[in-house]
């Protein structure tokens, strides 16, 4: 329908006119449904966050950070869950960091337009939505299968794919927000493009990308799946990355679902620590960098 | 975009202008060209990364075709549509998994596209402008979740709940409906198609209401005023200025979303029930792509059990690729100017 169908307001004003009536009847139907939805999207955040802290509050203890993961039906803690998890998530971080702000580099500055780079935009944003657990089964036949067992090094390439293409995007989208001024300044001052790019323009926008880069970690922190088939579990406490490792997630998975209720327990308790990990960086990644973040 | 071409234009000009004038100077020059030989070095490595992401999404695709070699010799094109899967016998068929993974993503669609519709347009039109951005960031704090807490959430509490409430009275109402019975018939316990797919749909409306309420924001005020002036009412101006104007970013972000419903593995696997099965009932147990892979894979010894496995993973990943790539083309033809032509 277009502007011409809707009636004129001189026709519609009497509000003994039905049409009229019908219309603004029409009208509050709607925006009451639209107010509705948004309720009963509050209403599933806050169920979810409230199971979660009813149960995850009382299952924290002081054990959880000192002892490691118990063998089926004893008490124990998360302690090397937690060591796992922060290791693998940093080594991912370090990896996924300086080869997603290079490739934005590159799209930003360098390919802009070009055949080469619209392409590589394009799969970028494929692989910033690709399905995570297809990324842990490549770098288990890439990778595990070769080597021939699981660990900690296979976890932290799976969790680095997931984060390449979020630090890319990000970078791209700050770096284009830097006025062309800002470069041609520092070109005439005789500064080399590769300086210009690094100590100029990256530089206009580290919060910017800082905030892509916290956002990875928040989102690679609360991944389960490619996790599964890369650095598996461990039920011991162990610093080699080139075994089997113990993280967060996949003790969940596992407590989870298995049928002892010390485990379930332990599991809420992880539950509720990914969590609060992943929406204080992503608070954080919000509230402190005040550059707007970018989504998939 | 402007400001891009803009500077694309500039800088190649002043590096060249900086050339020009430093060359009757040795020692400048010589720096000029140490500066010329790092620029290329940096570059190129910039451009090698980039290629990386490029090779990354090739390689996957010949990995797993690789590595899912054994079961597709095997059992040849029928593997996609047979519905058998017994590791006893070594016998394998996807279309249980791909129909478990299409069923859900349809009743997240259709339960999660008309919330987030509503969501977006409250966030758009209707709140005061204190609460947007609060509203804004606890609707995208819902994206934020990690995927294995919706799951033990489903599993814990949504499941019971959905098994005492929500089932029977779904069975009582709909029960006996012709054509759609059938769907809502058999023992409410929680744990199903229906479920997951619930699960999902509150999974995937942070992202559709996102991208919608992004693209509702980008309508110019004027043709929304306009419409106001003509004494439209604000339903008439959204359904008549805003969704026809904004119709191809819409259906990429629900594009956006249904990539993410399909791959979803973990809030799935914990509720869906993983049973090799293709039942008239959303309420019957069965499984879906991802969350077979979950649960099976680490016990898969057999090469042709894991080559169907990773054959499954295949299909996902074509699957999702193909979603995704549509919702980039439809939302990228939205950013190039679907309004000039309204």
């Amino acid at each position: 329908m277009t502007a011409a169908q809707v009636p004129s307001p001189a026709r519609a004003a009497p509000t003994s006119n039905a049409r009229y009536r019908r219309r603004i009847f029409v009208n509050r139907f709607n925006l009451a449904m639209s107010l509705a939805t948004m309720a009963i999207g509050m209403l599933f955040l806050l169920w979810i966050l409230a199971t979660l802290f009813r149960n995850g509050f009382a299952a924290l203890s002081p054990t959880l950070f000192t002892q490691m993961t118990p063998p089926p039906g004893s008490a124990g803690g998360l302690l090397n869950a937690i060591y796992g998890s922060v290791l693998i998530v940093l080594t991912a971080t370090l990896v996924s960091t300086p080869i997603g702000i290079l490739a934005g580099i590159y799209l930003a500055e360098y390919g802009r337009s070009s055949a080469f780079a619209e392409t590589t935009r394009f799969v970028n944003d494929i692989l910033l939505s690709a399905p995570s657990i297809v990324l842990g089964l490549f770098v288990y036949t890439v990778y595990v299968l070769q080597v021939g067992h699981f660990s900690g090094w296979a976890g932290s390439m799976a969790l680095a794919l997931i984060a390449i293409p979020v630090v890319v995007r990000t970078t791209e989208n700050m770096l284009r927000l830097v006025p062309s001024s800002l470069r041609e300044a520092a070109v005439a001052l005789g500064a080399p493009m590769w300086k210009v790019i690094l100590k100029v323009t990256l530089k206009a926008v580290r919060g910017g990308v800082m905030t892509g880069v916290l956002l990875a970690v928040a989102r690679m922190s609360g991944e389960t799946a490619p996790l599964l088939f890369t650095a598996l579990n461990n039920q011991f406490f162990d610093t080699d990355m080139n075994a089997p490792m113990a993280n967060l997630p996949v003790v969940i998975f596992q407590f989870a679902m298995s049928p002892f209720e010390d485990w379930k327990t332990l599991a809420w308790a992880a539950a509720l620590l990914i969590t609060l990990t992943v929406l204080a960086l992503n608070i954080l990644a919000r509230t402190v960098f005040r550059q707007a973040p970018t989504r998939g | 975009m402007m400001l891009a071409s803009n500077a694309s234009a500039a800088l190649p000009m002043s590096t060249t202008y900086r050339a020009a004038v430093t060359a009757p100077f040795p020692a400048q020059a010589r720096r000029a060209s140490a500066g010329r030989w790092q620029d290329a070095l940096f570059r190129q490595v910039t451009r090698l990364f980039a290629a990386l992401v490029l090779a990354l999404l090739l390689s996957i695709i010949v990995a797993l075709g690789y590595a899912a070699m054994p079961a597709l010799q095997k059992f040849g094109p029928a593997f996609f549509v047979t519905n058998v899967w017994n590791p006893v016998t070594s016998e394998f068929g996807a279309l249980a998994p791909i129909y478990g993974t299409v069923a859900t993503s349809i009743i997240a669609l259709a339960l999660g596209v008309p919330v987030s519709f509503g969501i977006a347009l409250f966030l758009t039109e209707m709140c005061p402008v204190a609460l947007k951005r609060p509203l804004g960031t606890a609707v995208e704090l819902l994206a934020a979740i990690p995927s294995i807490i919706y799951g033990m959430w489903g599993l814990f509490v949504f499941a019971p709940f959905f098994a005492d409430y929500v089932q029977p009275l779904l069975h009582r109402v709909l029960g006996d409906v012709w054509l759609i019975g059938p769907l809502f018939q058999g023992a409410p316990n929680g744990l199903g198609v229906l479920t997951a797919g619930v699960i999902l749909a509150v999974m995937v409306i942070p992202f559709i209401a996102s991208v919608m309420r992004d693209v509702f924001e980008i309508v110019p005020p004027v043709l929304k005023e306009s419409a106001y002036g003509l004494g439209c009412t604000t339903w008439e101006v959204v359904s008549n200025v805003v969704l026809p104007y904004t119709r191809i970013g819409v259906i990429g972000g629900i594009m956006l979303g249904l990539g993410r419903a399909l791959g979803e593995t973990m809030a799935v696997t914990f509720v869906i029930g993983n049973a090799y099965r293709i039942r008239a009932s959303l309420f019957e147990p069965g499984n879906s792509i991802a969350s077979a892979l979950a649960n099976e894979f680490n016990e898969a010894a057999d090469p042709v059990h894991r080559g169907s496995l990773i054959a499954l993973g295949l299909v996902l990943f074509v699957l999702t690729l193909i979603v995704l790539a549509a919702s980039r083309m439809l939302v990228a033809r939205l950013t190039r100017g679907e309004g000039a032509q309204t």
